[in-house]
């Protein structure tokens, strides 16, 4: 039966058509094909594994930047805290130096006060022996006024310098 | 608008073709249901064209005499076609009838003779006319009355008288032929539009019609070539998918009804075969030591293989069963599909005969089904092509596939690799 009896020309042009299409497709076409679906595969998965790993950075970004956030913070309260003792430690200071000038300016003008006070007690004992030696003038020259007396006065004097 | 006016053309061809078919037949009187199937699954030197039963496209004829000289014409010359009136209504008809072709040689005109025989053992097949003596011829036309049958072996009757034929070297660019080149143009074009956007455009993704023929050698590539073969899918991957869209190509443009279709391509035995004599060459080229040792030296009892070669006998036909099994499964489906279709079409002709409402009702019904028929036949194009491809790489993975050994000391290796992967 003709149906099943293969015809020699169809079979000869079927293999050289195949042939030259195997070939043809075998070198431009098919490598580029698989290559190039390959390679965006590739691409496709390495794109996805740098979103994750992107999208992971990031999370970690902002991990880090909360720590540093929250180191500068205590940062910040550690300073002002040195501050405040500083500020505590300044004024105590100044009121220690201020009463310890304080005290100077005391001890000066007690200093002061007690050189005045022996001036004036000086110049006081001058007066005092000034009045003295002008009441005891006074009262020597009543006594001194017959020779009599002042015969008697000589002599007791003189008695004084001799027992001397 | 172009898609609309589209439809409307080929309705109205499906509406005239069997008026004008019908107008045809009626005038033989009877369909030949034999005839008319074995024209359309069998090749032909010219193509069918719509609306015509007497022209076709004319094609190369290239045969080879008997004398060794090649001889190229075209098959427009191998029928004659002529208008008769028919005295009775005055209408035209065209009769088409097969006639020689001479071609000169050294002043003879006549020197070869080549004809389409009708009345020959080389039906429909160009045949070249040797010069017969009278007593030849009495003694051929002898032979037809004694066996009651005009063929007559190594004559052609042609014009009521008998030639001595001789059946050349044919290596006519066919019908079939002529099919085949256009679906391996069709082929080269779809792949190299795709390797043409693919340099375009670099790594962007092709869409629509491209992205389409991309997921078709993806779905072959990666679900058939790749999983089966697995590392060594890059070498045999090229035949593969030129089988696989060759051979779809070629089945849909079998189911196309005008010109770039309708060539029963892979319902022709020729085709199918040397699809499968590629397979064939191509697994036993590659087949390794473990093939044939599995061939000659199966694992079976020693009794199966000693004394009696059993096993190897059945191996060695294996080897053949396996291509002739592709070759029939293909050409059986498809030609199968065209069979019922034509059938299904011609039933509204046998039909015609009883009346016009049966022959109205046969149509709506046979239509119907013809339609469906050919929604299958889509279907199994698809199938076939990928069952040829599918059961290819089989046989090839059989061929090239490494010994039992060394394959489970690498699956052992692979088990004993997951664990750590997991524990890592």
């Amino acid at each position: 039966m003709e149906l099943f009896t293969p015809d020699f020309g169809l079979v000869f042009w079927m293999f050289v058509a195949f042939i030259l299409l195997f070939i043809v497709l075998a070198k431009w076409g098919w490598p580029v094909i698989i290559k190039q679906m390959e390679g965006r595969a590739d691409t496709i998965d390495k794109g996805v594994e740098y979103a994750r790993e992107a999208k992971q950075q990031l999370d970690n970004a902002k991990e880090s930047a909360q720590q540093v956030i929250g180191e500068a913070q205590a940062k910040q309260a550690e300073m002002l805290r040195e501050a405040a003792k500083m500020k505590s430690q300044i004024i105590e200071e100044a009121k220690k130096e201020a009463s310890e000038e304080a005290r100077k300016v005391m001890e000066q003008a007690k200093v002061s006060i007690e050189q005045s006070r022996k001036e004036a007690e000086l110049q006081f004992r001058n007066e005092v022996s000034k009045f003295s030696i002008n009441i005891a003038e006074k009262m020597v020259r009543n006594q001194l006024k017959n020779d009599e007396e002042q015969q008697k006065l000589v002599n007791k004097m003189l008695d004084e310098i001799e027992k001397n | 608008m172009r898609k609309n006016l589209a439809i409307l053309f080929l309705l109205i061809s499906i509406i005239a073709l069997p008026f004008s078919a019908k107008a045809n037949e009626e005038e033989k009187g009877k369909v030949d249901v034999k005839e008319n199937i074995f024209h359309h699954l069998l090749d032909g030197y010219g193509w069918e064209v719509p609306f015509s039963h007497s022209y076709r496209i004319p094609l190369p004829v290239i045969v080879r005499a008997e004398d060794g000289s090649w001889h190229c014409f075209s098959s427009g010359r191998l029928i004659m076609h002529e208008d008769v009136v028919d005295p009775a209504t005055g209408k035209t008809h065209v009769v088409s009838e097969p006639q020689i072709v001479y071609i000169e040689k050294d002043g003879n005109p006549e020197a070869y003779q080549f004809l389409l025989a009708h009345v020959s053992k080389h039906k429909d097949k160009v045949i070249q006319i040797l010069p017969t003596s009278a007593k030849e011829e009495e003694e051929a036309a002898g032979i037809a009355a004694a066996q009651n049958d005009e063929v007559v072996d190594g004559f052609v009757k042609y014009d009521g008288k008998y030639y001595k034929e001789y059946r050349p070297f044919d290596i006519s660019i066919t019908k079939n032929v002529l099919a085949l080149f256009i679906a391996a143009i069709i082929v080269t074009w779809m792949v190299m539009g795709l390797v043409r956007f693919y340099t375009r455009n670099g790594y962007k993704a092709p869409r629509k019609g491209m992205g389409f023929l991309e997921l078709c050698i993806d779905f072959i590539y990666s679900g058939v070539i790749k999983s089966t073969l697995g590392d060594k899918a890059p070498k045999f991957a090229p035949y593969l998918l030129t089988v696989f869209f060759f051979i779809l190509v070629m089945n849909l443009l079998g189911l196309i009804v005008i010109f770039p279709g309708g060539a029963n391509l892979t319902g022709n035995i020729a085709i199918t075969l040397v699809l499968a004599v590629m397979t064939f060459v191509i697994t036993n080229i590659n087949g390794n030591k473990h093939y044939w040792k599995e061939i000659f030296w199966p694992d079976v009892p020693l009794f199966l293989k000693f004394p009696i070669p059993i096993m190897q006998i059945i191996e060695v036909f294996g080897i053949f069963t396996k291509p002739a099994a592709l070759c029939v499964r293909l050409f059986a489906n498809m030609m199968g599909g065209h069979m019922i279709v034509i059938t299904l079409t011609l039933l509204i002709f046998i039909f015609a005969a009883y009346g016009a409402a049966v022959a109205g009702a046969t149509t709506v019904v046979s239509l119907f089904f013809s339609i469906f028929m050919l929604l299958l036949d889509t279907l199994v194009s698809f199938i076939q092509a990928y069952v040829f491809t599918l059961l290819s790489t089989i046989f090839i993975s059989m061929a090239v596939h490494e010994e039992h050994d060394s394959h489970h000391e690498a699956h052992d290796a692979e088990a004993t690799t997951a664990p750590k992967a997991q524990l890592n």
